[in-house]
C-alpha cells in the first residue's frame, strides 16, 4: 500500500478517536437541550468543575483552603490523604448531583416558562460562576489527573500494523479507553431512557411539557435527573480530556469541540451526538493531513464549523435533530 | 454658599497632584485558560515590589504601588486595563502578552510611557534607534531560536546540515515570532525547517505530532504557551520522542508545563534567560518582610517555580531601572518620561545582583540609547521529573548577532517607515 495512503488511513482513524473524545462533550449538551431546551453553555465548564472536583478530592485538597487560609490566619492545604480514583470518581459524581439539585432550585425553578433566550442567558452566568467556584475552591494551578487510565501507543496495533503493511498505525491507548466509554454511556443512556421509568418520563418531558405534567410527571424531578446525568458525562469528559492535558482552566474551552458536532448531529439526538463527533473528528483530520500542508497548516478548529455549515445547508436541523414544522 | 464650599473642594482636588507613589500598573491574567501561568508570574511581579516596600520603604523613599487589572490575557481586555490605569500615574507597563503588546506600542509611543517586555512582544522592539518607549531586554524570541540552534550546534559537532527541525508554534503573532530567524538559520546552517502550527488553546494536537512520528524530525523547537504546552509534551511522550531532542522556548519551560506528562516529561529541555529555585538570598528577605508578614500575593504556594521568578525578575528590573531614573533626575517622584532615561542607562552588573540577593540570577545588562535589547544570551533547563526541577544544562548561550542583527534593523527599518518614525542615537 502506498505510504500516502497509509498515513491518511491513521490520520482517518485518529480523527475518528478524537472524534469520541468530541462527542462525549456534545452528549452532555444533547441530553440537557432535548429535556428542557436548554442550550446549556456551562457544559465546558461543568466538565472543568467536575475535573477539579475530581482532582481534589483524589489529592486529599482542602476546598477553600485559600480562602480560609486568608481569613483565618491558618496554613492549611491538604486533609493528608491520597484517596482511590474509583471512590474519587463516585464522590465527584455525588458532588455533579448535588450541584443538579442546587441550580435546579436556586436557577431553573425561577425560570420555568421563560424565553430559551433567558435560560440560555442563565447558564452563561452560570459557567462564570463556577469557572470562579471552582478557582476558589481547588485553586487555578494545573493539576495532574491519574486515574489508571492507559496512555501512550497502543502497542498490538503498531506492530499488527507494521507486520501488515510495514508501517505501525499510532492509536493513543487512552482514545480506545474513551471510545469504549463513551459506547457504554451511549447505550446505558439508551437502555435508561426506553426501559426505566425515569427515562421513559424524561422522554415525554422531552417530547411536550404540558401533557408530560398533565400526566403527574414532576418538571423539577426531570431537570434534576438530566442535569445529574449531564454532570455525569461532563465528569467522564473531564476525566478523559483532563488525562492528556492535565487539569487547567482551558478544559473549559472543550465545549468550543462540541458545538460544531452539536450542529452537524442535531441538538436532541444521542446517536447524532456520536455520529456527528465521528464525522467531524475524521473530517477535519484528514482535511488538515491532505488540505493543511497547502495552505499552512492549522485547519482544525476552522474546518470543524464549515463541515458542520455544509451539512446545515442541506439538513438544516443536523443529521439527526428534528424537524420542526410551524403551522400558522 | 454650598455652591462656593462645592466649588472650593472640587478646585482642591483637582489641584492635588496624584498620589506621590510610583505607580506600576500589573497587568495580569488570574482568570481563564492561561491563568495558571499568569498567576505565579503576578504574583513573583508583586512580591518583589511588596518586600521593597516593607524593607527598603519603597524605591528611593518612594513607595511602590503596583495597581492589578486583569486582562485574562485577551488583546482587547488588555488594552482597556492600559487606557483605565495609565491616568494613575503610572510609569511602565509590563503586559505579558505579545498580543497585548503589539497593540500597546502606537500607545505608549503617543503617551510618553515605558512599555517594558522581558523575553517576549516585538522582538525588533530591540532597536533602540526606532522605539523610543519600548525595551524588551535581556532576551527577545529571535535571542531564544538562535541559543536553541546554537545549542543543537554544540550538540552536532557544530554542524546541522541535513538534519530536520520541526518547529511546533502557537498560531498566533507570538508563536510566528521565531520563524523568520530559524528560516535565516536553517539558511545558514543547512537544516531543514519544518513548520507545524498548533491553534489556541492547543487541547488537541493529533494531527501535528501524528506529523511529527511521519516526519522523523532530528528536533522539535516548541513556541507554546498554556495548555498547548502540556498537550505537546504528553503527545511527545505518547509517541515516544526522545525528550532531549525536544526543547521549548521560556514560555513552554515552567512546571506547569511538564508536570501533567509525570515521568514521561523527563529530559525535556527548555530555554531560560533567569535562574529558578529558592536558593537565592532574597528568598531570606523575601520569606521574612513578605511571606511570613502574610503579605504574599496569591496562595504563597509559587514562590522559587520558573514563572513566578521571572516576575520578580521583571519587577527587579523595573525597580532598577526606576533607581536609574531617580539617579539621573535627582529627586525620587521620578515621572514616566525620568523612568525612560532610567530604562535606556540602566547597567545592572553582576556586582549589583548580588547585592539584591540574586547572585548569577541573571545576566548583566548595559542598555544604551540604541540597544534596547540587552546581552540576548540565555541557557538551556533540563526537567528532572523525579526531583521536579530544573536543572540547569548549559552555560549561557549568546545569541547569533550576525544573523540577528540585519533582521531586526530590516523590521524595524519597516516599522519606522510605516509609522513616519525618524531614527534617533545619531
Amino acid at each position: 500500500m502506498p505510504d500516502q495512503l497509509l498515513y491518511a488511513i491513521e490520520a482517518g482513524l485518529n480523527g475518528l478517536m478524537a472524534g469520541v473524545l468530541y462527542a462525549l462533550v456534545a452528549l452532555g449538551f444533547v441530553l440537557i437541550f432535548k429535556a428542557s431546551g436548554i442550550f446549556n453553555y456551562a457544559q465546558g465548564v461543568l466538565a472543568l468543575f467536575a475535573a477539579l472536583t475530581l482532582v481534589g478530592f483524589q489529592n486529599g485538597q482542602i476546598p477553600f483552603a485559600h480562602l480560609i487560609n486568608a481569613i483565618f490566619g491558618t496554613d492549611l492545604h491538604t486533609f493528608g490523604w491520597q484517596l482511590p480514583a474509583i471512590v474519587a470518581i463516585v464522590l465527584a459524581a455525588g458532588v455533579m448531583v448535588i450541584l443538579s439539585i442546587i441550580i435546579e432550585r436556586y436557577v431553573l425553578k425561577h425560570l420555568v416558562n421563560q424565553a430559551p433566550i433567558i435560560l440560555f442567558m442563565a447558564t452563561i452566568g452560570l459557567a462564570y460562576f463556577l469557572e470562579g467556584l471552582g478557582d476558589i475552591m481547588w485553586g487555578a494551578d494545573i493539576k495532574k489527573l491519574d486515574v489508571g487510565l492507559p496512555q501512550g501507543i497502543n502497542e498490538t496495533i503498531d506492530t499488527v500494523t507494521y507486520n501488515a503493511f510495514g508501517y505501525g498505525f499510532f492509536i493513543d491507548n487512552l482514545d480506545i479507553v474513551a471510545s469504549v466509554v463513551a459506547a457504554l454511556l451511549v447505550i446505558s443512556l439508551t437502555i435508561f431512557s426506553q426501559y426505566s421509568k425515569q427515562g421513559r418520563a424524561l422522554r415525554a418531558v422531552a417530547d411536550d411539557h404540558q401533557a408530560a405534567l398533565s400526566v403527574g410527571i414532576s418538571l423539577r424531578f426531570i431537570w434534576v435527573l438530566v442535569w445529574s446525568i449531564a454532570g455525569f458525562v461532563a465528569l467522564v469528559a473531564g476525566i478523559m480530556w483532563g488525562s492528556k492535558s492535565g487539569v487547567q482552566f482551558s478544559l473549559s474551552l472543550i465545549a468550543l469541540k462540541a458545538l460544531p458536532v452539536l450542529m452537524l448531529g442535531g441538538f436532541t439526538s444521542i446517536p447524532g451526538a456520536i455520529v456527528g463527533g465521528l464525522i467531524i473528528g475524521m473530517g477535519e483530520k484528514l482535511f488538515e493531513f491532505f488540505v493543511g500542508p497547502m495552505i499552512g497548516g492549522a485547519t482544525e478548529n476552522w474546518f470543524a464549523y464549515v463541515l458542520a455549515l455544509l451539512f446545515l445547508v442541506f439538513r438544516p436541523q443536523g443529521l439527526f435533530g428534528e424537524k420542526i414544522i410551524e403551522r400558522v | 454658599m454650598k455652591k462656593t464650599m462645592t466649588a472650593i473642594a472640587l478646585a482642591m482636588a483637582v489641584a492635588t497632584p496624584a498620589m506621590a507613589d510610583l505607580v506600576v500598573p500589573n497587568l495580569s491574567y488570574r482568570t481563564g485558560p492561561y491563568a495558571p501561568n499568569g498567576i505565579p508570574y503576578a504574583d513573583g511581579f508583586n512580591d518583589y515590589f511588596t518586600l521593597l516596600n516593607e524593607r527598603d520603604g519603597g524605591i528611593g523613599g518612594e513607595l511602590v504601588r503596583v495597581p492589578e487589572c486583569e486582562t485574562a490575557y485577551n488583546t482587547e481586555k488588555g488594552v482597556e486595563c492600559y487606557e483605565s490605569t495609565k491616568g494613575d500615574g503610572a510609569l511602565v507597563f509590563n503586559p505579558l502578552s505579545t498580543g497585548i503588546t503589539y497593540q500597546l506600542i502606537p500607545k505608549v509611543t503617543a503617551d510618553g510611557i515605558t512599555l517594558y517586555t522581558p523575553g517576549y512582544g516585538r522582538t525588533s522592539a530591540a532597536n533602540g534607534k526606532i522605539f523610543e518607549w519600548v525595551f524588551n531586554y535581556p532576551a527577545n524570541y529571535w535571542d531564544g531560536a538562535s541559543v536553541a540552534v546554537k545549542h543543537l550546534l554544540d550538540e552536532n559537532g557544530g554542524d546541522l546540515s541535513g538534519k530536520k527541525i520541526a518547529l511546533v508554534y502557537h498560531n498566533s503573532a507570538y508563536g510566528k515570532e521565531p520563524i523568520r530567524t530559524l528560516q535565516e538559520l536553517s539558511a545558514k546552517h543547512g537544516f531543514e525547517l519544518v513548520e507545524i502550527p498548533v491553534d489556541h488553546p492547543g487541547q488537541e494536537q493529533k494531527s501535528q505530532w501524528l506529523q511529527i512520528r511521519r516526519d522523523k524530525p532530528d528536533y522539535v523547537l516548541m513556541w507554546g504557551w498554556g495548555v498547548m504546552n502540556a498537550v505537546a509534551i504528553q503527545e511527545a511522550v505518547n509517541i515516544r520522542y526522545p525528550m532531549d531532542h525536544f526543547i521549548g522556548v521560556w514560555w513552554s519551560g515552567s512546571e506547569n508545563d511538564v508536570i501533567p506528562a509525570g515521568e514521561g516529561a523527563n529530559g525535556y529541555k527548555a530555554i531560560g534567560f533567569h535562574g529558578t529555585g529558592a536558593d537565592y538570598p532574597v528568598y531570606g528577605d523575601l520569606k521574612q518582610y513578605v511571606y511570613d508578614a502574610g503579605k504574599a500575593a496569591g496562595d504563597g504556594s509559587n514562590p522559587g517555580n520558573v514563572l513566578y521568578s521571572r516576575g520578580m525578575y521583571a519587577a527587579m528590573i523595573i525597580s532598577e531601572a526606576i533607581r536609574k531614573g531617580q539617579e539621573i533626575a535627582g529627586h525620587s517622584a521620578v515621572n514616566a518620561a525620568e523612568v525612560r532615561e532610567g530604562f535606556e542607562n540602566l547597567n545592572l552588573t553582576q556586582e549589583r545582583l548580588t547585592e539584591l540577593g540574586l547572585p548569577g540570577f541573571a545576566q548583566p545588562i548595559e542598555a544604551t540609547c540604541a540597544d534596547h535589547g540587552g546581552p540576548g544570551s540565555a541557557m538551556i533547563f533540563q526537567w528532572d521529573a523525579a526531583a521536579s526541577t530544573w536543572n540547569q544544562a548549559s552555560d549561557w548561550i549568546t545569541a547569533d548577532s550576525e544573523v540577528l542583527d540585519p533582521l531586526i534593523a530590516e523590521d524595524s527599518a519597516a516599522f519606522a517607515a510605516e509609522n513616519n518614525i525618524a531614527e534617533r542615537c545619531n
